[in-house]
């Protein structure tokens, strides 16, 4: 390393192999000072991907009888005809990740041999799990178990052409109680568990690597260097980060727009607050608004600190869920889910031959690809918060811990709920999909109370969503680099803000989510070429275990 | 009168930087002060350098040169920030008081330092720290 430093080369802290390019960061940006506002960004794709927002948001509205059904059933056609593929990489993604724990590989540590981590474990946690899903467990925990559950027990059923018309999971478990709960617990877990946090972890992972260690700027074109050498800083590249801010801002305008009808359902339930355009416009308003507020105050004070609260108040609910709900039911029920779990693992996550298609395809392939159209936006945020941890750490609680929770939260609202239900609280089972939540906490004591703060949570996660989405966007388009002015980042939350009520207000909100996740195609392809440049990445890395130990170059 | 001065310098505009590196030296030949060169960075790769490490480097060469240079003596002192976009003029003010300097010498309206339209970073200094700030504009 001496030498290096006698050349005036980077070295990461401590050993390292960084990649050796001609491209300068920033060198493609245009810097501008236009009246008080400082601008930084990336010169195509900060005007490409704006431009092409604005074309794609004008022409759904002004063509909604055509584009929507168009993406809807190119959303439908994609799910249902390489059903085998989406499942079969995201399998890739989880044997990748726990091939990664176990080898050598998994002893280089992110930023090099000598980094330490940026933050706690506390806080580091936080933001991965609000980033990741919190706002999918407020909505999926207690109707997801509940809607494989009944499907389960309603057993097989067949249509005139012999295709299986039920909804449920492999091959169902007619009338037997028991079984179908454990059926419909392992599908949902399935859906929150390994796999969607696996995709998570590659992408950051990736990220993370080629950007810590290897110097590349923080974009996701970054990651496939290895493959595409010096193309990826022109068109290759451009188009990649392109569809990755894609991606991200529609996937955030839509469940933004999705959230409020949701939020607004919620509130009505609970506060009788009609729901009418006005008040969702004005949901998205205050939850802009808020994010706004958080983006001006900086990752640490802003989106950290939410993330933090957030992940404090989702403890309560769930210990106060614990306790006061069936606690033994649930105690043994984390055990025997992630049984079935393990049990039903081989069969929900083969690719081909199902006989359940309608499980397969609506709900599994759909997950993810939708889980898979996130993952820049989640991968990258993941991993700027990610340096200084070793690959296994990084993957262990990126992984592991999340899913174990995810678990967790399924037993206790759902398979709370669940009982419920069997027991004859048909509100539950009848209530729409954003209150469900809400009629499960109504059958246990202080539901004022803990009603209102599901109702912060499930706010505040579309906060913590719409302001690091926002850095996220701001980082791609100013090719990577992170200190961009604050204006750009107060730009692109804005317009999430304007997309999601410009959708929400002229229709076309599902056409544009099965856009969204209709891009999950392309991104999987490019995703596997990610887990190449990974192990590649990896294997030109020093391994090294602590901070301060010596670093050989085997 | 002054020990210990501080001057944040942006390494992405160097070019930029004589008139206040100018001030800074002739203020701390004439004091006998001691010069805290004070660069901050991402844990990213940025224009300037592809890790922290490398940003030391060059802020450390930064600062000898300035002292052979100009015959001051003077020391090198890398910042790492997590949102710089942000924090960057809380962190400054935070820096001098843990280094315990008594003077701050810094440009304002430089690219990178000052752009952002929410507050000039000399400005913030200005009006947040107890300290003596010259700002050169």
């Amino acid at each position: 390393m001496g030498s290096e430093a006698d050349t005036g080369i980077e070295s990461p802290d401590g050993a390292a192999n960084p990649i050796d390019t001609e491209y300068q960061i920033g060198q493609d940006n245009i810097q501008k000072e236009i009246g008080p506002f400082g601008l930084d960004v990336h010169n195509p794709v900060f005007l490409i991907s704006g431009l092409a927002i604005v074309a794609f948001v004008f022409l759904t509205l002004a063509f909604q009888e055509s584009v929507g059904p168009m993406f809807n059933d190119l959303r439908g056609w994609l799910t249902s005809t390489f059903d085998w593929f989406f499942l079969s990489v995201a399998n890739v993604f989880v044997v990748l990740c726990l091939f990664l724990i176990v080898s050598p590989l998994g002893r280089v540590r992110l930023g090099g041999a000598d980094a330490t981590p940026d933050y706690s474990y506390a806080g580091w946690f936080a933001m991965l799990f609000a980033a990741g899903m919190g706002i999918g467990l407020m909505f999926y925990g207690v109707s997801e178990p509940i809607s494989h559950f009944s499907s389960s027990i309603g057993g097989v059923a067949f249509g005139d052409d012999g295709m299986r018309t039920d909804w449920a999971p492999l091959g169902a478990a007619a009338g037997d109680a028991d079984a179908a709960f454990d059926l419909g617990m392992a599908a949902t877990i399935f859906h929150w568990g390994l796999h969607p946090w696996a995709i998570y972890a590659t992408v950051a992972l990736a990220l993370a690597l080629f950007s810590f260690n290897k110097g590349l700027p923080l974009t996701i074109r970054s990651i496939f260097y290895p493959i595409f050498g010096e193309r990826v800083w022109g068109w290759t590249g451009h188009i990649i980060d392109i569809l990755a801010v894609f991606a991200t801002l529609f996937g955030l305008a839509t469940s933004l727009g999705f959230g409020a009808e949701q939020a607004n359902a919620g509130l009505e339930y609970l506060f009788g607050i009609p729901v009418s355009d006005g008040s969702k416009v004005v949901l998205i308003v205050a939850i802009t608004g808020v994010a706004l507020v958080s983006v001006l105050a900086g990752l640490d004070a802003g989106v950290k600190r939410l993330s933090e609260i957030n992940m404090v108040l989702a403890a309560i609910l769930l210990l106060f869920v614990v306790l006061v709900g069936p606690t033994m039911d649930i105690i043994t029920g984390f055990f025997t889910s992630l049984v079935s779990y393990v049990e039903y693992l081989p069969a929900l996550s083969n690719p081909v031959g199902r006989e359940d298609a309608n499980f397969s395809q609506g709900w599994t392939s759909f997950y993810w690809a939708w889980w898979i159209s996130w993952s820049p936006f989640v991968g990258m945020f993941i991993a700027r918060v990610s340096r200084g941890r070793t690959v296994r750490e990084f993957i262990t609680c990126v992984l592991i811990i999340p899913s174990l929770v995810c678990v967790l939260w399924m037993t206790a609202f759902g398979g709370t709920a669940v009982h419920m239900v069997s027991e004859g609280v048909s509100a539950i089972a009848e209530a729409g999909l954003p209150i469900k939540l809400f009629t499960m906490l109504d059958q246990l004591p202080m539901q004022a109370i803990t009603s209102f703060v599901g109702i912060v949570l499930v706010i505040v996660f579309f906060v913590t969503s719409s302001d690091s989405g926002s850095l996220v966007i701001d980082t791609i388009t100013a090719g990577g680099k992170v200190d961009a002015p604050v204006p750009q980042r107060v730009f692109w939350c804005t317009f999430e803000g304007l997309v999601a009520i410009a959708l929400l207000l002229g229709g076309g909100l599902g056409s544009l989510q099965a856009m969204a996740v209709s891009t999950g195609f392309p991104f999987a392809i490019v995703l596997l070429f990610a887990c190449y440049s990974i192990i590649q990445g990896l294997r030109s890395e020093p391994k090294a275990v602590g901070a301060g130990s010596e670093a050989t170059n085997d | 009168m002054y020990q210990k001065m501080l001057v944040p310098v942006d390494l992405a505009h160097v070019d930029k930087l004589e008139k206040v590196i100018q001030t800074a030296t002739d203020l701390a030949k004439h004091y006998k002060a001691e010069i805290s060169i004070l660069g901050v960075s991402t844990n990213t790769p940025s224009s300037v350098a592809h890790s922290p490490k490398e940003f030391e480097q060059k802020l450390d060469a930064f600062a000898k040169e300035l002292a052979s240079k100009h015959g001051v003596s003077t020391k090198a002192v890398a910042h790492i920030s997590h949102d710089p976009a942000v924090d960057l003029s809380k962190e400054l003010v935070a820096k001098a008081d843990e280094l315990g300097v008594d003077v701050i010498v810094m440009a304002s309206h430089v690219p990178g330092v000052a752009d952002h339209i929410f507050s000039s970073h000399g400005g913030y200094v200005a009006s947040h720290s107890e300290l003596s700030v010259f700002l050169v504009r």
